[in-house]
């Protein structure tokens, strides 16, 4: 690494001094040396991280650290790119994402995933929630509804919508396609949500409004979220994983890593001093 | 550069461009203005009395003691005619001298008579062209004219092309007892002929004689419908599921991709006249899906021609489809096939209505294609569900025929006026259907 200073090392796939209040999370996704390519180009470096179940885990780091690829790789959303392979092991509930077994759509029902930018599909706003359950057999239109309304409530969305359901989901507000996009993940009761920079296209007020419902769904489900934004981080997440060209450089409770991060990489990270 | 310059610049860019639109739509109105008027012509004339006996005789239209009263009354004016041919028939038969002078010019006015206004009392033609007279006014006085003066050609001037010479008939008669005739037939065709404006809307609905000279064109709509119809149906699902391969499925820069990928843009831009013969040495002659021309193997060659217009609109469209909906569906636990049915191909839908309207207009109106495959002049009208191994009339076809082929083209080019603006109105209908279809998906898409 030649950008590196010569007094950092980075320590990928260390795991970070155990914490009492981490003993008993459970790893809901356990990264063990995983690397992503792109053709030759290793993009994510031989990481080792739990995702532990119930928790809002952060990734944060600069542009093109490898974080977006790490996390659409635990839904293999990086397949559709050509060129793309793994190396190392990543599991769900110990069980291999790139194992020869995999049923990739069943892995994605149970692994939700909230894009950048808001991208509902252009029909109704009660089509967009109702795909999922559709498209895994839900027929009944009293059950769709059931489901819709729920995820709604869940996403924080029912009140604004309940009375324009049926109203094409393109003309809500940035803010609210984005709430219901994660609506429409919810609906397929997914065990794990990813969100990838969720807010980054919203404005503060809709930020705040997002921010809030992940610390509703906190507990419920598994979150792995990818920031740019460290107050985000700070104010969402319980644990924070920070990722610098590719490797993972300090994964530890949130508190610590912004009060006393253990190595000088996240700190110059943190108080803003590259990034 | 310098801001006045720059402005110069944009100017003369904008200047550039309104003027090229102006050209264009100059040219549309240029190119638009006849068809539209003289194919109107074919609907909108002042039909005589003919016209009405027509349509009873051979169509069964229109109240027929009412025409049988406007024919009587027609004939009444016409009987002075015939009683002056007649009587002055009866002087050449007495007269060796007389019949020397005229015979030859009276059998020129007979004939002209015949044309104008039908056949003598008494005489019952073999064909149908023959058993009536002038059905629209604008030929009656075309006709009229024929009657009223010879026609001879003087090649005195041996360097020079025949002048054509005119001379009345009332000096030839000159003396004569048919002498009154040419005075009475001008004065009193109108009450002959009874011209009244008509609107001829079966024009469209009718079929017609052999020979077009009565009827309407509703055999060619049809074939040409068909044709249409089948090459649509042909072409449309495989140029979609060719697009969603070349899109979703076939890996950029695998050589057999950019092989097909090729391939499909050379037959874009191979002459259509090259798969008319491809179709009659293919469909007809290797694969016989028919004896002889066909509907089927008509459709089967136009479905080739337009197939890469259709692949390659539907591919933009496709291409076009933003890929975070691909994406989003995916993340729902969609496979990859339920996600081009549900989202990519809806969002795509428009662009590829446009594509498939687009050709559907060319296949209408093709006609190199169909010359050796489908089309042909005399056919049985095709009934509204018969059979796809049957030849067809069809519009560009017939349009080519009634120009090239037609023994008496004169006689009829307002029906090839006619079948021109049909087949103009057909694509202009099919695609405005399709901007409006095209808008009221984009407006739902769009939300």
């Amino acid at each position: 690494m030649a950008v590196m200073t010569g007094n950092i090392t980075i320590q990928s796939c260390k795991p970070t001094d155990p914490q009492p209040s981490t003993a008993d999370w459970k790893a809901h996704v356990r990264a063990e040396d995983f690397s992503v390519f792109y053709h030759r180009n290793e993009a994510v470096k031989k990481v080792t991280l739990d995702i532990p179940v119930g928790q809002v885990t952060a990734i944060i780091g600069p542009s093109g650290c490898g974080k977006s690829t790490l996390l659409r790789a635990i839904n293999r959303m990086n397949d559709l790119i050509p060129g793309c392979h793994t190396t190392g092991l990543l599991a769900l509930d110990g069980v291999d994402i790139y194992g020869p077994q995999i049923d990739v759509t069943a892995l994605r029902r149970k692994v939700g995933m909230v894009f950048q930018k808001p991208n509902p599909f252009p029909k109704t706003v009660f089509d967009n929630v109702a795909y999922g359950p559709r498209i895994h057999g839900v027929r009944r239109r009293a059950h769709l509804a059931e489901i819709v309304e729920r995820s709604c409530r869940q996403a924080a969305l029912w009140e604004e919508v309940k009375d324009r359901l049926h109203e094409n989901a393109l003309g809500l507000s940035g803010g609210q396609q984005q709430r219901l996009c994660i609506a429409r993940a919810l609906a397929v009761e997914p065990e794990l949500l990813l969100m990838d920079e969720p807010t980054s296209a919203l404005d503060p007020i809709a930020t705040d409004r997002i921010e809030s419902l992940i610390a509703e769904l906190r507990g419920r489900y598994t979150i792995a979220i990818v920031t740019h934004n460290m107050q985000q981080a700070a104010r969402v997440s319980n644990l924070t994983a920070f990722m610098y060209m590719g490797e993972l450089v300090e994964a530890a409770v949130t508190d610590r890593i912004f009060t006393n991060p253990q190595q000088r990489l996240t700190q110059e990270y943190i108080t803003g001093r590259f990034g | 550069m310098q801001l006045a310059s720059r402005k110069l610049i944009d100017r003369s860019f904008t200047g550039l461009s309104v003027f090229s639109i102006v050209l264009v739509a100059g040219a549309l109105v240029i190119i638009l203005t006849p068809i539209v008027g003289r194919g109107m012509g074919a609907v909108f004339f002042r039909g005589t009395v003919e016209h009405r006996q027509v349509q009873l005789d051979l169509f069964g239209h229109g109240r027929g003691e009412d025409i049988a009263a406007e024919v009587a009354a027609a004939e009444e004016a016409r009987r002075q005619v015939y009683v002056l041919i007649a009587e002055f028939e009866q002087e050449l038969a007495d007269s060796i001298r007389a019949r020397r002078q005229y015979a030859e010019a009276m059998e020129e006015v007979k004939a002209g008579l015949r044309e104008l206004l039908g056949p003598f009392p008494g005489e019952t033609p073999v064909l149908y062209r023959e058993r009536y007279g002038q059905t629209r006014w604008d030929r009656a006085q075309i006709k009229l004219q024929r009657v009223l003066y010879a026609e001879t050609y003087d090649y005195s001037d041996p360097t020079q092309m025949g002048q054509k010479v005119l001379t009345p008939r009332v000096e030839e008669f000159a003396g004569t007892s048919l002498e009154p005739l040419f005075t009475i037939l001008p004065a009193r065709l109108e009450e002959m002929l009874r011209p009244r404006p008509t609107f001829y809307w079966r024009f469209f609905t009718n079929t017609a004689t052999a020979d077009y000279s009565f009827g309407g064109i509703w055999p060619d709509i049809l074939g040409t419908f068909y044709l249409t119809f089948w090459t649509i149906l042909f072409a449309v699902p495989m140029g979609i599921i060719s697009a969603i391969y070349l899109v979703e499925y076939a890996r950029e820069g695998n050589r057999i991709v950019v092989l097909v990928r090729t391939c499909i843009n050379t037959l874009a831009g191979v002459p259509s006249i090259v798969f008319g013969l491809f179709g009659l040495a293919f469909f007809i002659n290797t694969l016989r899906v028919s004896e002889g021309r066909s509907v089927l193997a008509g459709s089967l060659t136009l479905a080739l021609l337009i197939l890469p217009l259709v692949i390659r609109s539907a591919e933009e469209a496709i291409r076009a489809v933003p890929h975070t909906y691909k994406e989003a569906s995916l993340s729902l636990g969609a496979g990859q096939w339920r996600t081009i049915v549900r989202v990519i191909l809806p969002a795509a839908l428009p662009g590829v209505l446009t594509g498939v309207v687009i050709s559907m207009g060319r296949a209408a109106g093709e006609t190199a294609p169909i010359i050796f495959t489908a089309a042909v002049s005399v056919a049985r009208p095709m009934g509204l569900w018969s059979g796809l191994s049957e030849p067809t009339h069809a519009l560009p076809w017939s349009v080519y025929t009634l120009c090239t082929e037609h023994k008496t083209v004169d006689e009829i080019r307002h029906v090839q006026y006619g079948m021109v603006f049909t087949l103009v109105l057909m694509v202009l209908l099919l695609n405005s259907v399709a901007i409006l279809l095209r808008a009221r998906i984009s407006r739902k898409l769009r939300g």
